[in-house]
């Protein structure tokens, strides 16, 4: 590594993360550091604290307790603003307004991100959708597929430092995955952070250099994904199996 | 961007959603109309005095077609999890509360505009008041209402049953602005001297601007789950 690299802040460093619904734990003391570049999925059962994580990374919900840093900024109350426009937030929702056009939907998030050519930035991220030659239709009438690659372009519209996945591969079919895959391979070329939180082991496995384990609010498993054997993944998510030691970072 | 280019995008899109869908003002515009028509067979206006109950038959038109108005403009945002696209963005999250109050100040404007000549056909109404202070009456109670009701629509967006804690939150707290309007507007059509209702008026006016202070300094902590 350089001593340029030595010097960048890690993209994410979580220190004792938690969350707190009255007596509930959403998060549990997680302690996490994501280096610039990495590409990180993260598996459990529903109601592990997956989409929590992600929306405490993304500055959706504030902690109820611990410290969050992202790129070595901290991730508070008042200093959240600046930090948002480094992060690109996709989930199996779409955030796109039916009603709207595709082009109007992204100039919309172009203006609020302060984008200096809306129009531009907008046509460009629908092309990269492959989705101009539907620009002008309202969403609505896409099909769940084309909402997600549109989507996928709001997300990625501002060009983000740091890009959350919630499950974007719900309820897509296998063609509508396979570009969701090539998009997001096309993201990692530019040297963004990921985390992706994902059921899909194997799509998981495939798009990222490190796997965490979450089970009721706290990680289980961090381990690289180089190697790693699906079929062995969830003896180790579940503790059948002593998981890998922690990837120093 | 600049906060108010946040706050006028924010409005902006609200009001191209509803251009695009007429849902929201053809709903709170056929409610209003249907609470008129009740109220005007309830009650014998050949022999009541409008100024008597019109103000009241008004402002309850406009407050529950507002309820509705400020319950869809939320709706919308929870559909397909949109306002965490908009809570994500790099703004200020109050410009996202005032250009929701500005879109249903506007959608409620837009009603008040057609039930008003309405009503006074439907009623049978002289209406020769000052026009002016007519205006500035309305639209200083719409504006305390608006935010208000937005404020508490953002705090209960989040919860199971929004549409009911929504009006259960928000009827005791417009209380003051309920009860402004309905004064004012009672003077204003009577005719009185601005001196008998200026109080009124400055009550409106004095609660508008602590609710929108307020709701500007908590709205972060109003959106937080």
């Amino acid at each position: 590594m350089s001593a340029a690299g030595r010097d960048t802040p890690p993209a994410i460093e979580a220190r004792g993360l938690s969350k707190r619904y009255g007596p509930l734990a959403a998060i549990d003391g997680i302690d996490l550091t994501v280096p610039v570049g990495q590409w990180v999925v993260v598996l459990g059962h529903n109601g592990a604290g997956k989409s929590t994580l992600l929306r405490m990374l993304a500055t959706l919900l504030h902690p109820t307790g611990g410290n969050l840093r992202l790129f070595g900024a901290e991730a508070g109350r008042s200093d959240a603003a600046p930090l948002r426009r480094r992060i690109g937030f996709l989930s199996h929702q779409t955030f796109l307004y039916g009603h709207l056009t595709a082009r109007e939907n992204l100039e919309f998030y172009a203006r609020l991100y302060g984008l200096a050519d809306p129009e531009g930035a907008a046509l460009e991220a629908i092309g990269a959708a492959r989705l101009s030659h539907r620009q002008d239709d309202r969403v609505a009438t896409y099909s769940r597929g084309m909402q997600q690659r549109l989507a996928i372009a709001r997300a990625l519209l501002h060009r983000p430092d740091l890009i959350l996945l919630d499950e974007p591969f719900t309820g897509l079919d296998r063609e509508s995955s396979s570009r969701l895959e090539d998009r997001l391979r096309q993201a990692r070329g530019t040297g963004c952070t990921c985390v992706m939180a994902t059921h899909d082991q194997g799509q998981g496995l495939r798009a990222a250099d490190r796997v965490l384990g979450l089970s009721d609010g706290r990680l289980t498993l961090d381990a690289p994904s180089r190697g790693l054997d699906p079929s062995r993944l969830d003896d180790l998510l579940h503790g059948s199996s002593p998981a890998p030691p922690p990837r120093a970072s | 961007m600049t906060y108010l280019r946040a706050v006028l995008l924010v409005a902006e899109k609200d009001l191209k959603v509803e251009l695009r869908s007429r849902e929201q003002v053809v709903t709170l515009l056929f409610f209003a109309l249907l609470v008129l028509v009740v109220f005007n067979f309830a009650f014998d206006f050949t022999v009541i005095d409008f100024v008597t109950l019109g103000p009241g038959v008004l402002w309850v038109a406009f407050i529950f077609s507002g309820v509705l108005a400020i319950s869809r403009s939320f709706q919308i945002e929870r559909e397909q999890d949109r306002i965490q696209g908009i809570l994500l963005a790099p703004i200020d999250r109050s410009a996202f509360y005032l250009g929701k109050v500005a879109a249903t100040v506007l959608f409620m404007a837009a009603v008040e505009t057609i039930l008003v000549p309405v009503a006074v056909v439907m009623f049978n109404f002289r209406f020769n008041s000052q026009t002016a202070l007519v205006v500035l009456a309305f639209i200083l109670n719409t504006i305390g209402f608006a935010a208000v009701g937005t404020l508490f629509a953002a705090m209960t967006t989040s919860t199971r049953r929004a549409e009911l804690l929504l009006p259960l939150l928000l009827f005791p707290a417009a209380v003051p602005v309920a009860l402004a309007a309905v004064k004012t507007t009672t003077h204003l059509l009577a005719g009185h001297p601005f001196a008998a209702y200026s109080h009124w008026v400055l009550m409106s006016a004095a609660y508008d601007v602590i609710f929108l202070a307020a709701a500007v300094l908590l709205f972060d902590e109003a959106l937080e789950e």
